[in-house]
């Protein structure tokens, strides 16, 4: 059977869907700004902002994360407190670009040899649904990096705005698992066609043409290219880009303690933070933006797909979008594709 | 015009050899923006471009290229930071050869953004108008109602002790008198200026975009990234973010040229300026001192005078 959802009913499915599940969607916390967050009320998801700054692997590799507490007497300590998932999840709005990124951060965090829990438990219980892009924006290149606007891997319920409702596709047995809900009626041919030609005129709107056939073979010849002398200059340091990064997963684990009380917490790290790689004994192998710079591109061009089969990148625009001082990557990789530094300097537009 | 002139003085401060770089803006794939660029010849400098989005305040870069000689594009506000950075003598070697642009005042994109539905496109700037282009629409909006609020009650606009100025000075006198964000802030009670303190803090990722965006920014280690002694954690608790807000804001006092580079910066909107504006209005009322508009007086914080009038530092 195929499905809809009519978006009058869409808060009172939400409501329903709060009482079994976690939920976690797109949230607006000032005008422009949104984020995946928890939701507490229907009322707070907005999928108004295509890209929301922070992306869905929020969800499952929160920004700041408290693996366990612990407490220390004279001689011993003893773990007191360990993070474990209640109940089942459902990411709601995640765009195909984000879902496709959470596969990649995936094969890193459960993989052969190590299977990282704290990520797998929140993977293993979590439904996604996907929220197709009918209006991609121009800094979209997904179509550029394997994926698409109605890319529908990786969803378990694929969702189509088509105006007054949404066209559901139930994908996968979690996905299916939602066929019974209070709600979800079926949709008829009209809508059907709808979703299809929305779908089309989508697929043409994404750029495709940003050279990633092979880069991951220039880039090996690339290590020591004056490019990245020059590609480096603009960028300040900061760690928008990773951060705000759909695949980007490194992090940085501490512990806060206080009156021998405290709590190990992991936080996401930033390979453009020069303390990233800051050794004890004060060097430094990557010591200025230049190597930092390459490490950021290497990773998600080179590194990645040597071990994945696969680029790091999703073509989400992020880090193009939220950049302070328009580092775009989709440039990056064109230069590092003609092997050139001339014309980086600005170009007319 | 001024863009053609600024061309005109890097093609030939690189032609004779007078500096090594430029550092200026250009265009690049973004509307309503443009990048910092880093021209080394003659041929390059066709790529400068000056117009009311050159939002970026470049004398954060001069850390970076210290063993340079450099040229550099400054409105007034960047100006008044590298005034600050050699009063602190930062330029110990060379100094930058500044090519000063008197500032018509820099469009907010966040704001002009926000007051159309839909992807901008296209927006090209007509004197007071801009023509703003999406998909489905095409509207003429005024500039001056799109302009950051640093921009809107800068008095300083035409930079100081330039080496070169590009245009003529503009008159000085701001659009409005305090600050919008301050003069909300000032009206607010201390649990409601906390309230929205926190609110404000509560959306930071931590990227420290503010920071490096700042040219006032440039401790070797910034006390964020000390582990010894470990003056703060580096999660996202609200004691956390607020420690390094309000510190950050602290180490500006007298030295914040109010360029807003800062607010600009943050990808989560975060409202930075009313905190830094605050303390340069107290500064100037404490001390009568604004950065960077003389050289031969320093910072009120990091001087000390025995007969020093204020009664709360004997």
């Amino acid at each position: 059977m195929k499905f809809k959802l009519d978006k009058k009913d869409f808060e009172n499915f939400l409501n329903d869907l709060l009482e079994t599940h976690d939920l976690f969607a797109p949230v607006q916390l000032t005008e422009g700004v949104s984020v995946f967050k928890k939701i507490e009320r229907p009322e707070e998801v907005n999928l108004n902002q295509l890209v929301p700054q922070k992306s869905a692997k929020e969800v499952f590799f929160p920004q700041s994360e408290v693996m366990f507490r612990f407490e220390m007497t004279k001689h011993q300590g003893s773990i007191v407190s360990k993070h474990q998932i209640e109940r089942e999840r459902v990411i709601l709005g995640a765009r195909p670009c984000d879902v496709e990124a959470i596969s990649i951060i995936e094969k890193v965090f459960v993989g052969e040899d190590y299977t990282d829990l704290y990520f797998f438990e929140k993977r293993k219980e979590t439904t996604i649904i996907t929220l197709a892009c009918n209006q991609p924006l121009t800094t979209c290149f997904c179509s550029s990096t394997g994926g698409g606007p109605f890319r529908r891997e990786g969803s378990d319920i694929f969702m189509i705005d088509l105006g007054d409702s949404y066209r559901l596709e139930l994908l996968t047995q979690k996905g299916k698992a939602f066929s019974k809900k209070r709600f979800f009626k079926e949709a008829n041919s009209k809508d059907i066609e709808l979703a299809k030609e929305l779908e089309e005129k989508a697929s043409h709107k994404t750029d495709r043409s940003i050279p990633l056939e092979g880069i991951e073979k220039r880039l090996d010849l690339m290590v020591e290219s004056p490019f990245w002398d020059r590609i480096h200059e603009k960028c300040i340091g900061c760690g928008v880009c990773t951060f705000l990064c759909p695949t980007c997963h490194c992090f940085d684990i501490t512990d806060e303690v206080v009156n021998l009380k405290g709590q190990r917490v992991r936080n996401w790290d930033s390979c453009l933070f020069p303390i990233y790689s800051l050794e004890t004994s004060g060097h430094n192998p990557r010591p200025t933006g230049r190597e930092r710079t390459r490490q950021r591109l290497m990773h998600k061009f080179n590194y990645y797909p040597k071990n994945f089969g696969k680029v790091a990148c999703v073509g989400c625009g992020r880090c193009i979008l939220f950049c302070p001082v328009q580092f775009d990557i989709r440039e990056a990789i064109r230069y590092a594709s003609a092997k050139r530094t001339q014309g980086m300097e600005g170009r007319p537009r | 015009m001024i863009q053609q002139k600024l061309r005109e003085k890097a093609k030939e401060l690189l032609s004779n050899k007078t500096v090594d770089l430029i550092i200026g803006y250009g265009n690049w794939t973004l509307p309503l923006r443009t990048t910092p660029v880093f021209i080394r010849t003659p041929q390059g400098t066709e790529s400068l471009v000056w117009n009311s989005f050159c939002e970026n305040n470049l004398v954060t870069y001069l850390h970076k290229f210290s063993r340079f000689k450099v040229g550099i594009v400054v409105k007034g506000c960047d100006a008044r930071s590298v005034l600050a950075l050699s009063l602190e003598k930062r330029f110990s070697n060379q100094k930058p050869l500044l090519i000063g642009i008197p500032c018509q005042r820099i469009v907010d994109r966040k704001k002009l953004k926000k007051a159309v539905k839909g992807e901008i496109l296209k927006a090209v700037e007509q004197g007071e108008l801009l023509f703003v282009k999406g998909e489905d629409f095409e509207v003429t909006l005024k500039r001056d109602d799109f302009l950051y609020s640093v921009c809107q009650t800068c008095n300083h606009r035409t930079p100081l002790q330039a080496d070169f100025l590009i245009g003529d000075p503009v008159e000085e006198s701001p659009l409005l008198d305090t600050h919008p964000d301050v003069r909300d802030f000032e009206k607010k009670s201390p649990e409601e200026r906390w309230t929205f303190f926190e609110k404000e803090m509560s959306r930071c990722i931590r990227c420290y975009a503010c920071r490096e965006a700042c040219p006032m920014c440039y401790c070797a280690e910034c006390f964020v990234d000390s582990s010894r002694p470990k003056w703060i954690e580096k999660s996202l608790s609200s004691s956390d973010l607020a420690f390094y807000h309000i510190v950050r804001a602290y180490h500006q006092t007298g030295r914040c040229s109010a360029c807003g580079a800062c607010e600009r910066a943050c990808p989560m909107d975060i409202r930075l300026t009313h905190l830094t504006q605050k303390l340069n209005q107290e500064v100037k009322d404490l001390y009568g001192f604004e950065t960077g508009i003389q050289p031969e007086i320093p910072p009120p914080l990091a001087t000390f005078d025995p007969k020093d009038e204020q009664g709360f530092i004997k």
